[in-house]
């Protein structure tokens, strides 16, 4: 791919390096293939769906693409960091369940719940990076641990406070308006009503496009998850840097959560099981290796988007629901095999 | 390459940039290595020896600080050391390339060649990485070395094995090494990819850097090499300068001597089985 040249090469333009066609530049980006797959699923249920068009759909489907896309750009970070995280799902649940559990038992301030329960999220981050790497066992079974853990939590202690499977609600505590606006409220944009979800989402995928692309971190995410001797034989610090991601999306949890209960003002103790594997999804459709060491998070972005146009688009086509996670599924093996080909092709004309 | 062939007979500095003396490690009741001593002098090459097995991943690993060790002193600069980590033995001036993981495949060659150690400009939020110095440099000091990169954006592993070792050389000169250890860097490679290799580790010695130089095969060692180190079963089995072995005598050693001249008898008589004392050998017509 190089040559071994005198000093009198040319330094400036290289003969043997053909100009590269924005194109081609195109082909080489990791989000390329849920590019191509997104502008299909929309043709296809534009056909299928008369109301899919409609000004008012694309605030239900951003909608649904943000609750899962705020998640799957910490989660696809980490998967470029080379783990998983299984816990994601009812970590969400758990960091609702705790403002809410804690605002109502203390009878504090929402807030105060708010914070407390921002704490106890990323703590249980921590301790998913830490066990993972104090035992350097696979990160799949340390947070299926985890997973197995809060679930059996989050139902029993919710039990055990309120009787029931949800908590009492919190409608009517001091600063629940306050919070509400922050997590869960809506305007209307020309008619449309757009969630609040959908700018935290815009803004954790820039702030994650960010780090990954242009800070030192983000160089040390592609590296552990590339090679992790590699990295720390050349000083990146490995145990820091997986850590910090999954603080990262301990962090995305805490938000989740918040919405999740001032969205309403009860949360259900059950819900959040299987999410997990969601984000992972939209993380892949989006272009992250399994295997880690490359992706992006605005790829995460597009795969969010594209889980957001099906699973509304399956109801304006006045489908049964019963048919989402197939087409989910077909979806996540079809981008699989186009990313794959796709970085294939890139790599083979570089 | 503009490097000047190396002066022959450069006076040797008074102190060693590493010194190893006596060191021994084990793993539980295993004696990895026993008693090895090793000097690295700025502007030298010190080769270390060694068959499979013969305690060599062991004692770069101490000098690179991925391993304490557990007996013997380690000198650095003359002062005694135990180094903690990598980045501990990075910031005294110690980089070591290592044949397998010397970079992340999957990263550009810009970001392999800034890893660890990226400049950033910027202060507070908006501190960031410095990717126009990066690109730059990556790109004109490969030239140096003699590599003209045509895309400093392509994946590392997209380039061939040696120039893979030719790019972490290169980043270790970069970033200031004053010694360089290398783990077998001409053992996947062929003779010519080898030879580029040992011109850039006879191009980081005349910059001035220590070299030590690990490897099994004694031709490659005897071309660049000042110093030799035999390690066998963990431990030094001998320790020469230039000036006081031949490259024959250095591959006698190497092989085993005695076990050479053994396993060549053993060789030579399987043709010939009247030297079995005059049993036939089966299956083979006389």
């Amino acid at each position: 791919m190089s040559t071994i040249a005198g000093p009198s090469a040319p330094a400036g333009a290289d003969e043997r390096l053909m100009r590269t066609s924005p194109l081609r530049r195109l082909l080489g980006r990791p989000e390329l293939g849920s590019v191509v797959g997104a502008a299909a699923v929309f043709v296809f249920f534009s056909i299928v769906a008369d109301s899919f068009l409609r000004a008012s759909s694309l605030g239900t489907v951003l909608y649904a693409a943000s609750t899962i896309g705020i998640m799957a750009a910490p989660v696809a970070l980490l998967m470029i960091g080379g783990e998983f995280d299984l816990s994601a799902g009812v970590l969400v649940t758990s960091s609702a369940l705790i403002s809410s559990m804690f605002s109502y038992q203390m009878t504090a301030n929402v807030w105060v719940g708010v914070f407390v329960s921002l704490l106890v999220t990323l703590a249980i981050g921590a301790f998913n990076g830490f066990m993972l790497t104090r035992t350097k066992l696979p990160s799949f079974i340390i947070t299926l641990g985890t997973f197995l853990m809060l679930t059996g939590l989050n139902l029993g202690f919710t039990k055990l406070i309120s009787g029931t499977v949800s908590t009492k609600a919190i409608g009517d505590m001091e600063g629940f308006d306050s919070a509400r606006k922050v997590f869960a409220s809506q305007w209307t944009i020309g008619g449309v009503e757009f969630k609040v979800t959908i700018l935290w989402w815009a803004v954790l995928v820039a702030i994650a496009t960010w780090i990954l692309l242009r800070t030192r971190f983000g160089n040390w995410i592609f590296a552990v998850g590339g090679e992790a001797d590699a990295a720390r034989a050349v000083g990146v610090p490995v145990i820091r840097t997986k850590i910090g991601l999954y603080l990262g999306v301990a962090f995305a949890a805490w938000v989740s959560g918040q919405h999740l209960l001032f969205s309403f003002d009860v949360v259900q103790s059950g819900e959040g099981v299987g999410n997990e594997l969601i984000y992972i999804i939209a993380a892949v459709i989006g272009g992250c290796l399994i295997t880690g060491g490359y992706g992006s998070a605005i790829g995460s972005a597009v795969g969010a988007f594209i889980f957001g146009m099906t699973s509304k688009g399956i109801v304006y086509a006045e489908w049964n629901p019963d048919w989402f996670k197939f087409f989910l599924g077909a979806m996540l093996l079809l981008a699989t095999l186009l990313n794959a080909w796709v970085r294939k092709r890139a790599e083979a004309t570089k | 390459m503009t490097a000047p062939k190396a002066p022959a007979g450069q006076e040797a500095p008074h102190r060693a940039l590493v010194e190893l003396d006596h060191v021994s490690k084990y793993y539980g009741n295993i004696k990895a290595l026993t008693d090895v001593s090793l000097e690295v002098h700025a502007g030298e090459i010190s080769c270390v020896l060694g068959d499979n097995g013969a305690g060599k991943s062991t004692l770069i690993k101490i000098i690179a600080g991925l391993h304490r060790h557990d007996a013997g002193t380690f000198l650095i600069d003359g002062e005694e050391t135990t180094l903690v980590n990598p980045r501990d033995a990075l910031d005294r001036g110690i980089a070591t390339v290592y044949q397998d993981l010397a970079v992340v495949p999957l990263m550009p060659v810009w970001r392999n060649f800034f890893l660890g150690s990226e400049p950033t400009t910027g202060a507070g939020p908006f501190k960031r990485l410095d990717v126009r110095l990066m690109r730059e440099t990556t790109r004109s000091e490969l030239l140096r070395m003699g590599i003209d990169l045509r895309d400093v954006d392509q994946p590392i592993g997209t380039l061939s094995g040696g120039e893979r070792q030719c790019v972490a050389i290169a980043r270790a000169v970069y970033f200031g090494a004053k010694v360089l250890v290398l783990d077998e860097p001409t053992a996947a490679l062929g003779v010519k990819q080898s030879g580029v290799v040992l011109k850039y580790v006879a191009a980081a010695r005349d910059a001035g850097l220590g070299v030590v130089l690990i490897t099994h095969n004694p031709h490659h060692a005897y071309l660049v090499g000042d110093r030799f180190v035999l390690l066998k079963r963990g431990a030094m089995s001998g320790s020469h300068t230039r000036a006081s072995i031949t490259l024959d005598e250095l591959t006698r050693q190497m092989a085993g001597g005695s076990e050479l001249e053994e396993l060549s008898h053993e060789l030579e008589r399987a043709p010939a089985p009247t030297h079995l004392g005059g049993h036939p050998v089966p299956g083979k017509a006389e």
